[in-house]
């Protein structure tokens, strides 16, 4: 072989460890079995039509939630590495630099490609269903917003096997992260694979900003709106704010790499603090987009399994709205130890406490919610219950955190680990696993077991506070972040060893959730109401899965809990209900108020107006992985034809002509006859 | 009319409203542009205060004063503004119906946004050629990346009018081409605003410092 191509050989491809090389080996056999099984089912043009170029924004949040679990796995496999490295002082089981591109990979995988599409996967289940529209309000710029984040995800997790991971932590402080510290492809991955998803995400934000506002069923108020829809709004409205200051960030920090720019180098007046501000100017709104919506969903969850209407629902929206304007408020919490001064740092740590009071004023509503609910321990509740105490701790944890003085103590600390896991688990993977139970009959036509799932609660849930307490007590003992191996003197060994046995406790709980679904895609109850839990809002008056137009009829809202006042006049509250029509109509009231005259079905048919399927999402995206990949390595001769491509998209969707279509009538009533529905 | 019918009828022609607006479709893309439009804002914010942070770290190398051509970002400013106000008579000739005028104006637009990249173009170029590269300091890589932002999203402004004004030309003023014809004109106007802000932040107090 000659020189140049073995020297380029060994930088292309990550060498000599022989974790990799069974990664390596995996990625290709997996890569083979999906090809092997694509080509012998004759999948191909079915995954084209029915899942690569759709814009139906349930298949979309089916995608997505399908990559948040393989995200999370990849996430997942990442901690138990760390924590088997760790579980005793002296392990040779990773190397000090594969620890350091671990921990970065875990961090940026479970943040922005396991949480983000996991409440993607939830936004596009979930809201559209729940306002009575049919779709969301750019279905193509959703296809495009999945398709980038998906190939942002991909662009980072090759990194691992091809020229290396990004390791100077997920948050790439400068100047480690820079041209001088950082040299190799891996931080160029980190920065274009966030850069790429990222825009996605903006797309995200903005279509469901706008699909709430302006696509809601007649007599949807917003204060009539689910809870849900409320907190997703309130997500979009921070994405919307927060993340043109990743954008800059990321850009600026590429352009010292690839350009010799001087923004946050030592040198040449360049000043690394810009890019921390700037980063944690979205980073801390970042934790409210994720964590809202999961907020939403205990909302939801809450009132439907105690059979109550969420307890003061006007504050809910208050308080959600309040942490919306706060979470600008507390950044520089995050490096209070950088020397901002005593005046900068009691604003900020004023700020950060005070986010306290609303996020416990939706604690107390839940609790009330439950109040002489009459509550059934469902899966998506227990994981709700479950989130409870968790978020208690983690948020008092959070309060001593915030306090600027002693948080030089805790900086950087085990303690800090424990918090913003048992924040970030407890209340997002929580949150989300609580709505993926919850919406999955939606989703599937099918439930998830139930035994299956109280297994997998009860693992990882006391595997999240054996992993976790124990890290809260070693941080205060002084053990530091990030640190691959320590001393054995320093009594800090005992609460490792538990903490790891969490760690895999975790991991079997995980593994149980998995093959609760695996389960529950054969022997699971097949949904056949579209109502399975007995639910208060419009998605579940609708058949399980919901016909791709999502409503046969636009319904009409009179009320808040829409579906729940429809089914209570069913039963008898009113006098003259047609009991047959009663069932599809959603012409729904407040019962005892105003009765209608009837709950007739609102008219004909109208043919309904769609968006077409395109592939020109993915293509786009597949150009902008081609745009990152060329720079990432400094390939220009690939970064160029690969931006001519994104500029050949762009064009090509400016001069489409039919960019929609109308499904007749006859379609329909075949459609909702098939449900029994007509 | 009931609210549902009015609903359903919603995807029909409404012809009280302005054409652009006439379709719900017209209607959600510009609401959904102006919103992109904040997040643009916010970014281009992102670059002003990483310019203000920066803009006194000269690192012993050139200075505002010594780089700046009074002259050349007169001009550039009297073109920008003259081309937003070409911009939006197009809009207005579009709202009228009237497809030659509004051809024309957006093609007066055009050049004018063309001359102004040229001319941003030879100040960067007069720039580098007296060692005020990017690479030299803090405050030339935030100079630099602000204006060059700016330069680089009318540069796109460009073709996005151009092909919009090929679609108003082959298919004329419709339901369809009138919501890019008024989307393609705000962002026009959004660089104007940014502009008047990178003069004031960036030539104007640099002169003055």
């Amino acid at each position: 072989m000659p020189a140049s191509v073995t020297n380029f050989a060994t930088h292309f491809f990550v060498l000599g460890d022989p974790l990799i090389y069974g990664a390596d080996a995996s990625i290709v056999l997996v890569t083979l079995a999906i090809l092997f099984v694509l080509t012998y089912f004759k999948k191909w043009g079915w995954l084209w039509r029915e899942w690569l170029t759709t814009v139906d924004h349930k298949k979309i949040g089916i995608m997505y939630l399908i990559a948040a679990l393989l995200m999370f796995f990849r996430g997942g496999v990442d901690a138990i590495l760390m924590r088997t490295q760790l579980v005793w002082p002296g392990m040779h089981f990773l190397q000090s630099e594969h620890y350091n591109e671990i921990f970065t990979t875990h961090g940026t995988i479970m943040i922005l490609f396991m949480a983000m599409p996991f409440i993607f996967a939830m936004f596009n289940i979930a809201v559209p269903l729940q306002i009575g529209a049919r779709d969301v309000a750019f279905p193509y710029l959703n296809a495009i917003s999945f398709w980038m984040f998906f190939f942002g995800a991909m662009l980072l997790n090759l990194s691992f096997v091809i020229g290396g991971s990004p390791d100077a932590g997920w948050v790439s402080y400068p100047p480690l992260a820079g041209p001088e510290y950082s040299i190799g492809p891996g931080e160029n991955f980190y920065l274009l694979a966030l850069q790429i998803s990222g825009i996605g995400s903006m797309g995200t934000g903005i279509n469901f900003f706008v699909t709430i506002l302006k696509m809601r069923a007649p007599g949807m108020t917003l204060m009539r709106m689910p809870l849900f829809c409320w907190s997703v709004l309130a997500a979009s409205i921070l994405i919307i704010l927060a993340f043109p200051a990743l954008t800059a960030a990321l850009a600026l920090l590429l352009f010292d790499r690839l350009a010799g720019s001087h923004f946050f180098t030592m040198l040449a007046g360049g000043n690394p603090m810009m890019y921390i501000n700037l980063f944690w100017v979205w980073g801390h709104p970042e934790v409210y987009i994720v964590v809202l919506p999961a907020f939403g969903i205990f909302s939801e969850v809450v009132a439907t399994f105690s059979r109550k209407r969420t307890f003061g629902y006007a504050s809910m929206v208050a308080s959600l709205m309040t942490i919306v304007v706060l979470s600008y408020l507390v950044w520089a919490h995050h490096f209070f130890t950088m020397g901002a001064g005593p005046g900068v740092n009691s604003f900020f740590a004023l700020a950060s406490m005070i986010i306290g009071i609303p996020t416990g004023v939706k604690v107390f509503n839940w609790l009330f919610t439950m109040y002489r609910g009459r509550i059934r321990m469902t899966a998506p509740m227990l994981w709700t219950v479950g989130f409870i105490p968790n978020f208690v701790i983690g948020g008092a944890t959070g309060v001593m955190l915030a306090s600027a003085p002693t948080d030089y103590q805790y900086h950087n600390s085990y303690f800090l680990i424990a918090h913003f896991h048992q924040v970030l688990i407890g209340g997002v993977v929580y949150g989300m696993l609580a709505g993926m139970y919850y919406w999955w009959p939606k989703m599937f036509g099918h439930m998830l077991n139930e035994r299956w799932a109280r297994h997998a609660f009860w693992w990882f849930n006391i595997g999240f506070y054996v992993c976790f307490m124990p890290q809260y007590l070693v941080g205060l003992m002084g053990m530091t972040r990030r640190i691959y191996d320590y001393p054995g003197d320093m009594g800090w060994n005992t609460l490792n060893l538990v903490s790891t046995i969490g760690a895999y406790m975790m991991g079997i709980g995980f593994i149980l959730l998995v093959l609760d679904v695996v389960y529950s895609i054969f022997y699971g109850e097949r949904d056949k109401t579209g109502d399975p839990w007995d639910g208060r809002t419009l998605e579940w008056s609708l058949p399980s899965p919901a016909p791709h137009y999502n409503f046969a009829r636009i319904p009409i809202v009179t009320a808040r809990d829409a579906w729940w006042i429809m089914k209570e006049a069913r039963r008898g509250d009113l006098t003259d209900v047609s009991t047959t029509e009663g069932v599809e109509s959603v012409r729904v009231t407040q019962s005892k108020q105003t009765a209608p005259q009837s709950l007739k079905q609102s008219g004909p048919l109208q043919p309904i107006h769609m968006p077409k399927d395109s592939g020109r999402p993915f293509v786009l995206s597949v150009c902008f992985f081609i745009f990152g990949w060329g720079l990432v390595f400094q390939w220009y001769w690939m970064a160029i034809p690969g931006f001519l491509g994104i500029l050949a998209s762009l064009l090509a969707r400016s001069f489409e002509k039919e960019t929609s279509y109308h499904i007749p009538v006859e379609e329909i009533e075949k459609t909702e006859a098939a449900y029994g529905r007509l | 009319m009931t609210v549902a019918e009015h609903h359903l009828h919603e995807w029909e022609e409404d012809h009280d409203l302005p054409l652009e607006y006439s379709t719900e479709e017209g209607g959600l893309k510009i609401f959904g542009f102006w919103v992109f439009l904040v997040t643009d804002m916010l970014l281009f914010a992102c670059v002003f205060s990483t310019y203000a942070v920066l803009f006194r770290h000269t690192n012993y190398g050139p200075t505002p004063v010594g780089i700046f051509d009074v002259k050349g970002f007169t001009a550039e400013t009297l073109i920008l503004l003259t081309s937003s106000f070409t911009s939006g008579l197009g809009t207005l000739f579009m709202r009228r119906g009237q497809k030659g005028a509004l051809i024309g104006w957006v093609l007066v637009t055009i050049v004018l946004g063309l001359s102004f990249i040229g001319l941003e173009l030879s100040e960067f170029i007069a720039d580098v050629q007296n060692g005020a590269t990017m690479q030299r300091s803090a405050f030339l890589s935030a100079f630099f990346t602000l204006v060059g932002m700016h330069g680089c999203h009318v540069t796109f402004g460009i073709f996005w009018m151009t092909s919009v004004l090929i679609q108003v030309a082959v298919r004329g003023i419709n339901t369809v081409t009138a919501p890019k014809v008024f989307i393609v004109g705000l962002y026009w106007h959004f660089l104007d605003v940014v502009w008047v802000f990178i003069f004031t932040v960036v030539y104007l107090i640099g002169e003055l410092t």
